[in-house]
Formats: structure tokens, sequence, C-alpha cells
């Protein structure tokens, strides 16, 4: 057997999942823990040792391929100038390029915003405001306050086009390391992520992976092409797309619940289905990425006291679930404990009503919303973002997720709810779970064999 | 070129007079950001922000003008946009009323420039040029 290798470097485990590419099926997976700290090729030799243990048929490698989210995945802070145009459109290339956006400024940035974002641990900076033609002064002024702190990372500037000679001498003979790309938003409301998207990825494979020392990794086994994050976007898309003449699954989305986030990704357009309703706000991206950083089953466990009140958590245990639960305490120790395994069925049960949380509430955040005002002409609604009431497939990732035997049960979550009537969540859609965690795997085996990846996507989402 | 902002505000659906707004003001010289009908106060300012716009035509045909332009102006000072020039025109109140009182509410509202019923946007080219230039 001469497989095909995909590694994810994640930030717990690294995992391997080894296809053949002949008899296109998936020979096998195999983990184990991530090791930065000191070389992470240690725990990738021990993942493949597994691999190796598991199937010894395997003779050689017939090729590589590798994402990662290790170390903290890829940070990045988002400026702009108006919240919801040159700043949402920054904050959607960051995302859709798989980062965490972990700062967001907005018009002009204070000197102590600027000595607040040097301090953050931010990997790339993407630096946006004004339409082509439009406003100059305030991407000007930024780039100014960011060279005044002398920020030591990589700054993609992707703004108004006609400021970036003054930029360009603002920064010339600085330390700075800077990118021109074309603008977020070129035209009013028109999202133009792709180049930004691409530069991201290039300073992701050049050089972050090397800052957090992965790059041990890349000389032995080749690049690491793109965070993980962004091989399940790509994976999610080939699914719903479909390749050539097999048809993919239509609109849907992928709910990853981790440790520290949950992130929601939804292929579709989203345009609204009811002929009085009007569209509002920015372009929606038609592969649309949404983290929340405070939505986790472990490191993240303890902000869900501040988001949830008692009486609320309440409502997410099971109607049968008779375990004495102290929401307070169980939400502290696995914050604390982020490795934390369920053993008792208290435990799990705690543990299902956290990622029924997650799902429900990054559902709420990402998908959009309906307002209803009030005219002289009587009632009329808008919409912001994506109308998912007509999704087909949710699939569901992540450790939690995968394993859970009620994981569907989980899932159901995303659907339409009384109490939050404004809200286009799905319907009834169909729920997969993404039980071999092959999704990042596939995204990645995509880029080289995208009619494979979606035959086994279809094979083995179940 | 200098930039305008256009749009029509409110529930107001009359989408004729814009096409011909943007028509004649991109072929007079000015660079045109099109916010289209059914437009609130915050979606003009926004655009006017992002696109260094010099200047806000808001229409009005259906009769509410008057509701839907209060307190724009202190929004855009709001907004640091106060420097921006406001036109507003149409039929943008209900039915006819004298319209030098009409103008004068306007005008107390904060809007630089406000036209009547049957004034075209030819009338208002002259108004813009003086204001902002071409
Ligand atoms: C066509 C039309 C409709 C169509 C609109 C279709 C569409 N999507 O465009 C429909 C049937 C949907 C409609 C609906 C209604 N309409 Co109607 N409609 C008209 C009509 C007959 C023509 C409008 C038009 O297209 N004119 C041609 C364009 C080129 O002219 P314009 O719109 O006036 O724009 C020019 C000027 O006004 C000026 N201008 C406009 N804005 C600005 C801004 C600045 C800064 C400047 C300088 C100049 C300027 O320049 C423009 C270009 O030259 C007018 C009557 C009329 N003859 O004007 C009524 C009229 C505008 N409608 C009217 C009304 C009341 C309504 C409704 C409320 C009726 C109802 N009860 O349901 C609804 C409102 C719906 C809504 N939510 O907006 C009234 C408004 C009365 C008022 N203001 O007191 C009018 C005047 C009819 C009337 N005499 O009663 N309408």
């Amino acid at each position: 057997m001469k497989p095909y290798l995909l590694v994810d470097f994640g930030s717990t485990y690294t995992k391997l999942t080894a296809v053949d590419l002949d008899d296109e099926y998936i020979i096998g997976t195999a983990k184990a823990p991530t090791t930065v700290d000191t070389n992470v090729l240690e725990g990738y030799d021990r993942a493949f040792k597994h691999l190796m243990d598991d199937h010894p048929g395997i003779t050689e490698i017939a090729g590589v391929s590798a994402c990662s989210s290790a170390a903290g995945g890829l940070k990045m802070a988002a400026i702009g100038l108006v919240e919801e145009l040159t700043v949402e459109a920054a904050k959607r290339a960051c995302l859709g390029a798989g980062a965490i956006v972990d700062a967001v400024y907005t018009h002009h940035m204070t000197k102590r915003e600027a000595r607040e974002l040097k301090e953050k641990n931010i990997d790339i900076i993407l630096l946006a405001g004004g339409t082509d033609g439009g406003n100059q002064e305030c991407i000007v002024h930024n780039a100014k306050r960011l060279r005044d702190i002398e920020v030591n990372v990589p700054i993609i500037v992707a703004g108004n086009k006609d400021a970036y000679d003054e930029i360009e001498e603002i920064f010339e003979d600085t330390n700075l390391e800077y990118y021109f790309v074309a603008n977020v938003m070129p035209k009013l409301k028109k999202l133009n992520v792709n180049e930004a998207k691409n530069q991201i990825r290039k300073i992701f494979i050049d050089q972050i992976i090397d800052a957090k020392g992965i790059s041990k990794a890349a000389e032995k086994i080749g690049d690491i092409i793109m965070p993980t994050p962004e091989a399940v976007l790509k994976a999610a898309e080939l699914l719903s797309k479909g390749y050539e003449e097999d048809e993919g699954y239509g609109e849907l989305i992928v709910i990853d619940i981790g440790g520290a986030t949950t992130d929601v990704h939804t292929i579709g357009e989203g345009f609204p289905k009811r002929t009085e309703v009007i569209l509002k706000g920015l372009e929606e991206p038609f592969a649309k990425r949404t983290v929340e950083g405070d939505l986790g089953m472990r490191y993240s466990a303890r902000a869900l006291l501040s988001l949830v009140s008692n009486y609320e958590f309440k409502k997410y245990f099971e109607e049968d679930d008779t375990c004495n639960h102290d929401i307070e305490k169980s939400l502290n120790r696995r914050s604390q404990e982020i490795d934390f395994i369920p053993k008792t069925k208290d435990e799990e049960e705690f543990d299902k009503a956290i990622a029924k949380i997650c799902c429900d509430v990054s559902v709420s955040r990402h998908v959009g919303h309906v307002e209803v005002v009030h005219t002289p002409l009587g009632d009329m609604y808008y919409q912001t973002g994506k109308d998912l009431t007509g999704i087909q497939y949710v699939i569901g990732t992540g450790g939690v997720l995968i394993n859970h035997k009620d994981a569907k049960r989980i899932l159901n979550q995303v659907n339409k709810k009384s109490n939050k009537a404004l809200e286009l969540r799905p319907t009834n859609p169909s729920i997969l779970i993404d039980r071999s965690y092959i999704l990042a795997a596939m995204g990645l085996l995509s880029q080289k064999y995208p009619k494979l990846a979606l035959k086994l996507m279809k094979q083995y989402l179940m | 070129m200098k930039t305008v902002v256009i749009g029509v505000i409110g529930a107001d659906v009359h989408a004729v007079g814009n096409k011909i707004i943007d028509y004649v003001l991109s072929n007079n010289g000015y660079d045109v950001v099109n916010i289209g009908v059914l437009s609130t106060q915050e979606d003009f300012i926004n655009a006017a922000i992002e696109t260094d716009a010099e200047a806000i035509l808001v229409s009005s045909l259906y009769g509410h003008g008057e509701m839907d332009c209060k307190f724009m102006k202190e929004k855009c000072e709001e907004a640091g946009i106060g420097h921006v020039k406001l036109y507003v025109g149409g039929n943008i109140v209900v039915g006819k009323q004298d319209f030098a009182e009409v103008e004068r509410r306007f005008m107390e509202m904060g809007f630089d420039r406000v036209y009547g019923p049957g004034q075209k946007i030819e009338d208002a080219l002259e108004d813009l040029r003086e204001d902002i230039g071409n």
C-alpha cells in the first residue's frame, strides 16, 4: 500500500489520515498528542507509528499534505473604518483564511489601542478602511499608528488603494513588514477578500509555521499548506458544490465544537426567501465562517457563566436528566482541567448541555436575522446576514460531537426555535456526524484530488 | 472626482427618480454611490464615511420624508461627517403644502438644500457645483 497522508497538527492532537488513492478508501487514521513545546515531529512520529502498527501493509507514502492549528492557531487583528462595512469585511477575510480574530479596531486608532494591539499575541494585522476612491485619511492615520508603535508582525494593507502611495511612504525605511493587496471592500458593500486571504495563507506558510516551531515538521513532510479551519471550510465547500458531474449536498452547515472555540461554517447564498424581505448590510461570503471565542467545552467553559443564567442553563439538560448538577463548579472545573474527560453519567450529561449551548448560541450569532421595521406604510422586514432556513445538511465535527452518542441530539439545537423567531435558522435539516474526524483531511486532499475527497466525505460522514 | 451618496430614504420604494439622479450626476462628473431605495439614515451615513462623500442627496417620494429625515443631521455630526452637505428632494411631504414653509422646516432640521415637487435634479446640479465643486 502506498497511501497519501493527510496531517493535521491540531492544538491538542496531531492527526493522520491515510488514503488509498487507487482503491479510493480511507486506510486508517491515527493520532498522538501534539508536541509543540519540544519538537512537533515527536508527536507526528508517534502518530505515524500508530498508523504503521495498525496497518503493516503500508510500505511507502505517496505524498503528504498538512494543515495546522497548533500553538494557538493563527491569530489576527482586523482594522477598518465603519464597523458594519470595512471592519466587517476585514474580519471576514481573516475568518475565511482560517484565523481567529483576536482584536478589532474601528475608525481612528488611539495610541492606547495601538499599544494594546502590540501587547496582544497577534500573528498578522489586516489593515483596511475606505472604499477605493473613498476615505483615505483614516487608513493613513492607522498606518501611522502602526508605524509609531513599531509592530513586529506582518501588516497586510487591504483598504482604499488611493492611499497606498502615502502608506508606502509611511512604512518605507522602517523595519515593518508589509504587503499591499486589493481592497477588501472596493465598492460600497462589495466584498472582495480573496487577495487578502491568499496573502494571509502565504504569510502563514512562510512564517507563522516557523515562528510556532512547526517548521521542523515542514522540513520533513513538506509544506503546511493552510490553517486547519481553512481546510475544514474547503471541505465543506466541496461537499456543498460537488465536483464536475458528481453532485454536492447543496447548502450546508458545519459546526465544530472545540475546547476553546466553536466554529460555524456555512455554504450557501443565504438570500431572502420571501419577497417582502429586504436584504441589508455587507455582501455575505458564499462560504462563511464565524468563530466564537467564548463558546467551548473546556478552556472557554467558564465564559458560559456570564453568557447564560443558571435558569437558562438548566433548560439545556435533558428532561429525563435526574442528576443534580452544580453548574458553576462543573464549568470552573472544565476550564481549569482542559483535558478533562467525563467518566460518570453526571459528567457526560453536563458536557452534553455545554455542547448544546455552544451549538445554539454559535448558530444564533452566525445566522441572519430579520428585523421588523414599523413604517408609515405598515411593517417591513429587513434581513441582515444569511437566510439559512433552507439548509439541507448540518454536519458536526470536533471532539465532543464525534465521540458523543447523542451528537445528533446536540446538533438539533441548530433548528428554528420559538423563542428565537427572528433568527433565520434551519428548519429541519438532515444531521451528519464526522465520526472518523476526516473533514480537515478531506479539505487538504481536495487541493489535489477533489473528486476523491468528495467521494470519501459522502461515504464517511453519517 | 467628487463623491456623492444618493438613495431613497425610509420605507419608500420609488425607484425611477433615483435611477435618473444616478445617471445625471454620473454624466456630470460625479462619483455616485447609489445606496438605492429603502435606505436608513445609517445606510447613508456609513456609505458617506467609507466613500469620503462630500454630499448626501436624500430622496423621498412617498410623503413621509419629514419623519424619515428627523435627526439625520445630528447623526451625521455624531458620526464625524457634519461637514458633508445634506440635500433632500422629491415629494418630501404629504400633499401640497406651502413650499417656503416646508423648506424652512427641513433647513431647521439641518439640511443645506431642499427641493420641492417638480424640481429636477438638474436644478440641483448648479448648487452642487457651488457647494462642493466638480
Ligand atoms: C410610479 C409610482 C409608484 C410606484 C413606484 C414603482 C417604483 N418601484 O418605482 C408604486 C405603485 C409602487 C407606488 C407606490 C406608492 N406610491 Co407612488 N407614485 C408613482 C408615480 C406615479 C410616479 C413616480 C415616478 O416614478 N416618477 C418619475 C420620476 C422620474 O420622478 P420622481 O420620482 O419624482 O423623481 C424626480 C424628482 O422628484 C427629483 N428628485 C427626487 N429626489 C430628489 C432628491 C434631490 C436632492 C433632488 C434635487 C431632486 C430629487 O428628481 C427625480 C428625477 O428627475 C408618482 C406620481 C408622480 N407622477 O410623480 C406617485 C407618488 C409618488 N406615489 C405616491 C404614493 C402616496 C404612493 C403610495 C404610498 C401609495 C399607497 N398608498 O400605497 C405607495 C408607496 C409605496 C412605497 N413603499 O414607497 C404619491 C406621493 C404623495 C406625497 N408625497 O404626498 C405620488 C406623488 C402620487 C400622488 N400624486 O399621490 N408609486
